[in-house]
């Protein structure tokens, strides 16, 4: 039954508004899917808000009401993105935490939100929450969705999601106008979600959003690309990462799409084959991931599939991105490529996944030029976008047909950027923070008195208005001589070679640059198999002297390709090591979007930079490494430190 | 459930067991424990009727025996995986666990040919407590993966994945833990406990790591030498003097 209702237009400003709006207006479409027990499951939008209402009225049954927060945790799950939802028709506000964050990470932003009630995925996180009930006695509610191993759990904060439901059925049959009367209330400037940001720097910082901020930033989204209700996004980036909420969540409440889980997060890769998503966004790395897997397997290819790949790879590169964004090409080429596209362009995108993708976003980190060029030049449409966890990543993106690979884009609309004095960028966005939850003073010092948030990441526009965004303004330092250092540009350079998984380099104030590598075990492993060298773990192989040749021609090339650059020809590596472990988010060497934590990893191995710049070719190190099951230990390594060949200025590599 | 009593095995002059009597309840976790040769998988092969005992009887759930074909004891409810993984290497993971239903399934060879009748139906039924039991093991990344190319600690796995597919009463596990890493142990043990919790099944395992055996068993067993030395809750063994000496040593 259709009926027109009042409040069905373009201007509803929450998210329960948007829910029960769809459900009104397209209640019989998918919503969301999971795969479960091999098959896809689905509701439809009539379907999802029903299960809404049930969970926000079991959660008001056990005493949640407005102004409370809602802890999150688990994998990409329906009954989890619900649960946003749920909170949200209650007044309250959803804090998501990362779900693979080690119980005493997550104290501090239970502690800081001061959540009494949560809703986790499984036993793993009932663990760990009540592994932290001694040190943190206030929660008082916890409940799961998958009951396994949780039989004998005899504690009484813990709660089946399925029960939750039943108590919330009957509570709603006997309340029945309880739901429609707590909606009515909500007001589009109530925080709508708490996102903790990673704390690169110092501890994390609670980023509450409004209802309306993050509605004008997935609307503004939606209309720039033209999603609509028949787009498909597969849902697998965590979902306490504002990325996912504003693609899983915020984007789909607004355009109507339909959301997919996938099995788990093991399986994310296979179900994004089944799913073939239509719009796609995920962070350089999964980029960098599939690639390298692509790679490996080509190395592995016959003969004949290896030749034909680097022929069309070849064709596609010169002028497979200037076809997509419909520029010139000579007949010849065009035929060429049409012909790759038959044998192997079309092949390599199912394979990946992206057989029917129309749009694909990446952001949150720097993408390496030959990363970017490679998606382009088969047929993707991957395109950049800039913001942040406080601005609903809503500032720039690139619009269709005009993706250049150093840029970010435009500012979309109703955003307004300036560049301050220093450098550093500066945004007022529909899509801006109300708060940091809790601190007034980080609030003030992150948002000007004019209303412009401060990024922290030094950027200019160029000459036709795109903005480009160098590093973070902390970051970008000079070196001894006064020449330009930033490294994270340097360093993706060479995580883009598949043998590298990450770099962290070294320079500002110093008379040269010097860099720490981390081997890919995968590639590097299959790498040395092949030359019949047996090994015994990562330990071994990154002692290796034919390994390190292996990462020293890397290197050089990285220097080549520097050296053409007139104002980064001084940052071209001179020296480097091949770390004995990998870094890791556990020892606090990464955040848990898997950023380096640049100063943290120069603390923690001191002595191997201080051998980096005295010129020794040996250092011994011992690191205390944390095992997922909360052990220590340590690992004692002898690493060899190798000097790098450079090039003048302007100089070809041989 | 199960007991065995007076059994004595022997191979030519060789004397595997000899008087080893014990029983097993109904839903607990029995271990076997020993020294090398002390004769714990020729007890398993006894219970599952791969070698017949010159002595002794086996009562399974009431019935006594002397002599059981293994066949008849995979129908009776009694599974098994076994020490050097026994699957088949080049089918995949999701083949390799249909195998264990092979016992359930009644269409005729020539309906299975063709996939019609009651054969579309069986498979279809079967194929979803498959998928139960991948979701239960947590292997669905591997479902359509061929065994052989597996790290060992994942066919270890889907090893257990068959067994549990014949829904047995009573599991028999040798050595589900050898060879595995700390991790991958602690897997194991959370899978184990989880099928006995989940499933009520009972079972028996012999493992060599003793933090394992004392921390997820009901009761153990000692054999050494073909002999009953110790049986008993794993406090009573800890105490145990005999045992100690033959096996579980002291700490200096």
């Amino acid at each position: 039954m259709i009926q027109s209702d009042p409040r069905d237009d373009g201007n509803v400003d929450t998210f329960p508004m948007l829910l029960l709006q769809h459900a009104r207006k397209q209640g019989n479409r998918t919503a969301i899917r999971e795969k479960d027990l091999g098959i896809w499951q689905s509701w439809t939008w009539a379907q999802v808000a029903d299960e809404v209402r049930a969970l926000a009225c079991g959660l008001a049954a056990h005493g949640f009401r407005r102004g409370m927060n809602l802890a999150i945790i688990g994998d990409n799950r329906p009954r989890l993105y619900w649960s946003f939802a749920a909170a949200q028709c209650l007044g309250g506000v959803p804090v998501p935490m990362y779900q693979d964050a080690v119980a005493q990470e997550l104290l501090f932003v239970l502690d800081n939100a001061e959540i009494e009630y949560a809703i986790v995925e499984d036993q793993e996180q009932v663990d760990k929450l009540l592994e932290l009930l001694p040190q943190y006695p206030n929660l008082k509610h916890v409940f799961y969705d998958d009951a396994r191993g949780l039989r004998h759990y005899a504690q009484p904060q813990l709660m089946a999601y399925d029960r939750l439901r039943e108590i919330g059925q009957e509570y709603d049959r006997q309340n029945p106008v309880f739901f429609e009367g707590s909606v009515g209330q909500i007001s589009p400037q109530d925080t709508c979600v708490m996102l903790y940001t990673s704390g690169t720097t110092g501890k994390p910082k609670g980023v509450c959003h409004t209802h309306a901020g993050f509605i004008a930033a997935a609307r503004g989204d939606v209309e720039f690309d033209g999603f609509n209700a028949s787009d498909e996004v597969l849902s697998y980036l965590p979902m306490a990462w504002v990325g996912d909420h504003l693609f899983s969540y915020a984007q789909a409440m607004v355009a109507g799409f339909t959301v997919n889980c996938p099995e788990s997060s093991e399986t994310a890769m296979t179900d994004l084959r089944e799913i073939g998503p239509t719009y796609y966004f995920a962070p350089p790395r999964i980029f960098e991931n599939l690639l390298t897997a692509v790679m490996i397997r080509m190395d592995d290819a016959g003969f004949l599939k290896r030749g034909l790949f680097h022929y069309f790879m070849d064709v596609a590169r010169r002028c497979g991105a200037q076809i997509m964004d419909g520029q010139p090409v000579r007949h010849v080429e065009r035929l060429l490529y049409a012909l790759g596209g038959f044998l192997v362009y079309a092949p390599l995108r199912n394979i990946l996944g992206m057989s029917r993708i129309r749009v694909a976003y990446t952001g949150g980190a720097a993408i390496g030029p030959d990363l970017y060029r490679f998606y382009r030049s088969i047929g993707i449409n991957l395109k950049q976008l800039y913001g942040q966890t406080e601005t609903s990543v809503y500032v720039c993106k690139q619009p269709n047909g005009r993706a250049k690979l150093d840029s970010v884009g435009r500012p979309m609309k109703g955003v307004d950027i300036r560049i301050a004095g220093s450098g550093e960028v500066q945004v007022k966005t529909p899509g801006m923070l109300k708060e940091y939850y809790k601190r007034p003073d980080a609030t003030a010092e992150s948002i000007s008195a004019d209303g412009y948030f401060l990024t922290g990441d030094a950027g200019f526009f160029d000459s036709e208005g795109d903005l480009k965004i160098i590093d973070r303004a902390s970051d970008v330092g000079k070196l001894a001589d006064g020449a330009l250092f930033a490294p994270q540009f340097i360093e993706n350079k060479l995580k883009f070679y598949s043998y590298v998984k990450e770099a962290v380099c070294f320079g500002n104030g110093r008379n040269m640059v010097c860099a720490f590598v981390n081997i890919d075990l995968q590639a590097v492993g299959n790498w040395a198999e092949k030359r019949n060298m047996p090994y015994s773990g990562y330990l071994d192989l990154t002692s290796r002297p034919a390994v390190y040749d292996l990462i020293l021609n890397c290197v050089e090339q990285v220097n080549a390709d520097l050296a053409r650059e007139a104002a980064l020809a001084s940052s071209q590596i001179r020296r480097f090591l091949i770390l004995h472990k990998e870094l890791d988010a556990d020892d606090d060497e990464l955040t848990r979007t898997r950023k380096v934590r640049r100063n943290f990893v120069a603390e923690k191995y001191a002595p191997l930079i201080e051998a980096l710049y005295s010129g020794q070719d040996r250092c011994h190190i011992a690191t205390e490494v944390k095992f997922e099951d909360g052990r220590r230990g340590t690992i004692e390594a002898d690493i060899s430190i190798r000097d790098v060949k450079t090039l003048v200025s302007g100089q070809q590599a041989a | 459930m199960l007991s065995v009593q007076n059994i004595a095995l022997s191979f030519g002059g060789v004397r595997a067991l000899s008087d080893v009597s014990f029983d097993v309840r109904e839903g607990e976790i029995r271990a076997i424990i020993g020294p090398n040769g002390a004769g714990k998988s020729s007890m398993l092969n006894i219970i599952n009727g791969v070698y017949h005992p010159q002595q002794g009887q086996i009562s399974f759930r009431g019935v006594v025996r002397t002599r059981m074909e293994p066949h008849r004891a995979a129908a009776q409810g009694i599974a098994r995986t076994f020490q050097n993984i026994a699957l088949f290497k080049g089918m995949t993971v999701l083949d390799n666990i249909m195998t264990g239903r092979n016992l359930k399934m009644h269409a005729s060879l020539l309906e299975q040919a063709l996939y019609v009748g009651r054969n579309q139906r069986e498979e279809i039924a079967h194929r979803a407590k498959v998928e139960e039991i991948i979701d239960f093991l947590q292997i669905e990344h591997i479902r359509k993966t061929p065994v052989g190319r597996l790290p060992y600690g994942l066919q270890k796995r889907v090893e257990l994945a068959r067994a549990l597919a014949a829904e047995p009463l009573l599991l028999l596990l040798d050595e589900p833990m050898a060879g595995m890493n700390v991790e991958e142990k602690q897997d194991m043990c959370r899978f184990i406990l989880d099928v006995n919790d989940e499933f009520g099944t009972t079972i028996v395992l012999i493992e060599h790591d003793m933090g394992v055996v004392m921390d997820i068993c009901d009761r153990i067993v000692v054999l050494d030498y073909g002999r009953k030395i110790g049986d008993g809750t794993p406090d009573e063994i800890r105490g145990n003097k005999s045992v100690v000496d033959a096996y579980l040593g002291v700490s200096h």
